[in-house]
């Protein structure tokens, strides 16, 4: 038996052997690829379900509980569902933007998984630039938006593109400045690098001397999503669903997937950030060689998933704001309270004070 | 082939196709697409320079805002397309000239004939960086110290661009009617409605 393995594990790397190198490194990276998307994919697919049972509890409802044992099939009979629906294009649209628009919304919320560091090491590119990258693909999602709403020939869903262009060209902004705070904290554009800065346990992570930026970071995070309470890009009460009103099956499918990748990709950023990704909190209390203590794959996951969780939250508590107010909250409260922290923090790293080594 | 090489030409095709496609295209908005794809794609030719700071600048501010605000105006104009194209083939003679006097210009500054005013002979022995090199500390080094002035100045300049922009949009006309979220809050009932005291009587 155990020769028969052995056989078959040499025959497969001597099959490995005959493609070219070339070849070899494309299907390495190709590989590795599959093996962040398809976790992910489950993950966005959970995640709906997640939003829908704890905003159910949130209300004192059971939420969806027919579909396999506990509703834990929900998800996969939505896919179904959706994936069996005529997708209708409308008549005087602009066919092939209508038809591309998912599909730009939902590239770059799974590009940007490319330089995310799930562990030491653990990552397909370890690019330099990174936190750069992150922050370029983030602000070409908003393409989606704009051309689902323009192509879509409808006055709401012009409306509702109208108002996510500004929305989220204005976060940005804030969002961009944030960054620059971490990037003066860690002395680096590399993501791993950030997570590495923040190590030895709580206190050292960047959430204390960045606090105004991280509250900052998340909030923009939320309205760049388009979740409530930013979520006037949807405003169903206003202009019925917003972008995506004309869009339906799989079409309507894929944007929903791109908003809960986004939700992720946000909750994971901020975690990598200000939270110290993958290090332990009890880093120095507990030892390295206890699962407490020994940084893991483990505490990513659960820090990303606290800010996952936030966003469900949100939507269930807070009302929409009016979009006056999102902007003024945007340009002039956001912008101008990142960019005195930074001198803050200029000064704290001239002085000195700052937990981090120059 | 190099798979480089492969992606260089794959990269500058779509260049030149989506270039061509800014002013081929009957649709603004297909045009200003087309315009996006031009630099997402130059932006991928510069990341295979090494230039990954340049290429991801280029992404981030005219992919992300710039031509997102340039989309915006133009989806919201209403554009006789008939119309826009009805001169063509009169200025037709005028823009060929200023296409070849740009290219000669190009040609002149960076190609090889005329004086090397962009240091391209030093491209010809230029030397692959390390994995580890950082093209974005490097360009931060010389750009805070060499050329700090120059660059505090061009600052400085767009600064004021924002404030004249501002100022601009600040223009209030007095026919123009406008809604104050805070009026509209502060009406009280008594502002608007009026109970009456009348008889009762029958309709008729």
């Amino acid at each position: 038996m155990n020769e028969m393995i052995d056989n078959l594990l040499a025959t497969g790397l001597e099959m490995w052997s005959w493609f070219p190198a070339d070849w070899q490194t494309f299907l390495l990276i190709l590989g590795k690829i599959v093996l962040i998307l398809v976790p992910l994919m489950i993950c966005v697919a959970y995640i709906t379900y997640a939003e829908r049972k704890i905003i159910g509890y949130m209300q004192i409802r059971i939420g969806p509980n027919r579909v396999g044992p506990r509703g834990w099939l929900q998800p996969i009979a939505d896919a179904m569902k959706l994936l069996f629906k005529e997708v209708i294009i409308p008549t005087k649209s602009d066919k092939f933007l209508f038809l591309i628009a998912p599909v730009l919304s939902i590239m770059p919320a799974l590009a940007a998984w490319a330089v995310i560091p799930f562990d030491r090491g653990m990552v397909l590119a370890d690019v330099n630039a990174g936190l750069l990258y992150v922050l370029a693909l983030t602000s070409i999602g908003v393409y989606g938006v704009i051309i689902a709403g323009w192509a879509s020939n409808s006055k709401y869903a012009i409306l509702s593109s109208l108002r996510v262009g500004a929305q989220i060209v204005a976060y940005e902004i804030a969002m961009g400045f944030a960054l620059v705070g971490v990037l003066m904290a860690s002395g680096s554009l590399n993501l791993g690098d950030i997570v590495e800065g923040q190590a030895g346990g709580i206190s050292s992570w960047y959430i204390w001397p960045l606090l105004p930026l991280f509250f900052v970071y998340f909030i923009s995070g939320v309205a760049e999503t388009n979740r409530a309470p930013f979520d006037v890009a949807e405003g169903e009460s206003e202009i019925v669903a917003g972008f995506h009103v004309e869009y339906s099956g799989m079409a309507f499918a894929v944007f929903f997937l791109a908003e809960y990748a986004n939700i992720i990709l946000i909750s994971a950023l901020t975690a990598l950030m200000f939270l110290g990704g993958w290090l332990s909190p009890f880093e120095g209390f507990v030892g390295a060689d206890h699962w407490l203590g020994a940084s893991s794959l483990f505490w990513f996951f659960a820090k990303a998933c606290i800010f996952a969780f936030c966003f469900l939250w949100f939507r269930a508590t807070f009302p929409r704001y009016r979009y006056d107010q999102i902007m003024r909250l945007g340009w002039k409260v956001f912008i101008p309270v990142t960019i005195v922290w930074l001198f803050v923090e200029a000064v704290m790293v001239v002085a000195e004070v700052g937990p981090w080594a120059v | 082939m190099m798979i480089t090489d492969f992606l260089f030409f794959a990269f500058a095709g779509v260049v030149i196709a989506s270039a061509l496609g800014v002013v081929a295209s009957r649709n603004p908005v297909h045009s200003a697409l087309f315009l996006v794809l031009t630099f997402f794609s130059c932006s991928a030719i510069w990341l295979m320079l090494e230039a990954e700071f340049l290429a991801i600048t280029l992404v981030l501010v005219y992919v992300g805002a710039v031509m997102v605000l340039f989309l915006f105006v133009v989806m919201m104009l209403d554009i006789n397309v008939a119309k826009m194209r009805e001169g063509f083939v009169s200025y037709l003679p005028v823009g060929i000239v200023f296409a070849v006097l740009m290219l000669a210009v190009m040609v002149y500054v960076v190609g090889p004939v005329g004086p090397d005013v962009m240091g391209t002979a030093a491209l010809d022995n230029a030397v692959r960086q390390a994995a580890d090199y950082s093209n974005t500390e490097a360009l931060g080094e010389v750009l805070y110290t060499d050329y700090v002035l120059a660059f505090e100045i061009a600052a400085v300049i767009l600064l004021v661009a924002i404030i004249a922009a501002i100022t601009l949009t600040l223009r209030r006309r007095p026919t123009t009617k406008y809604q104050t979220p805070g009026k509209q809050i502060k009406v009280k009932r008594d502002d608007r409605l009026k109970v009456i005291k009348s008889d009762a009587e029958v309709l008729k």
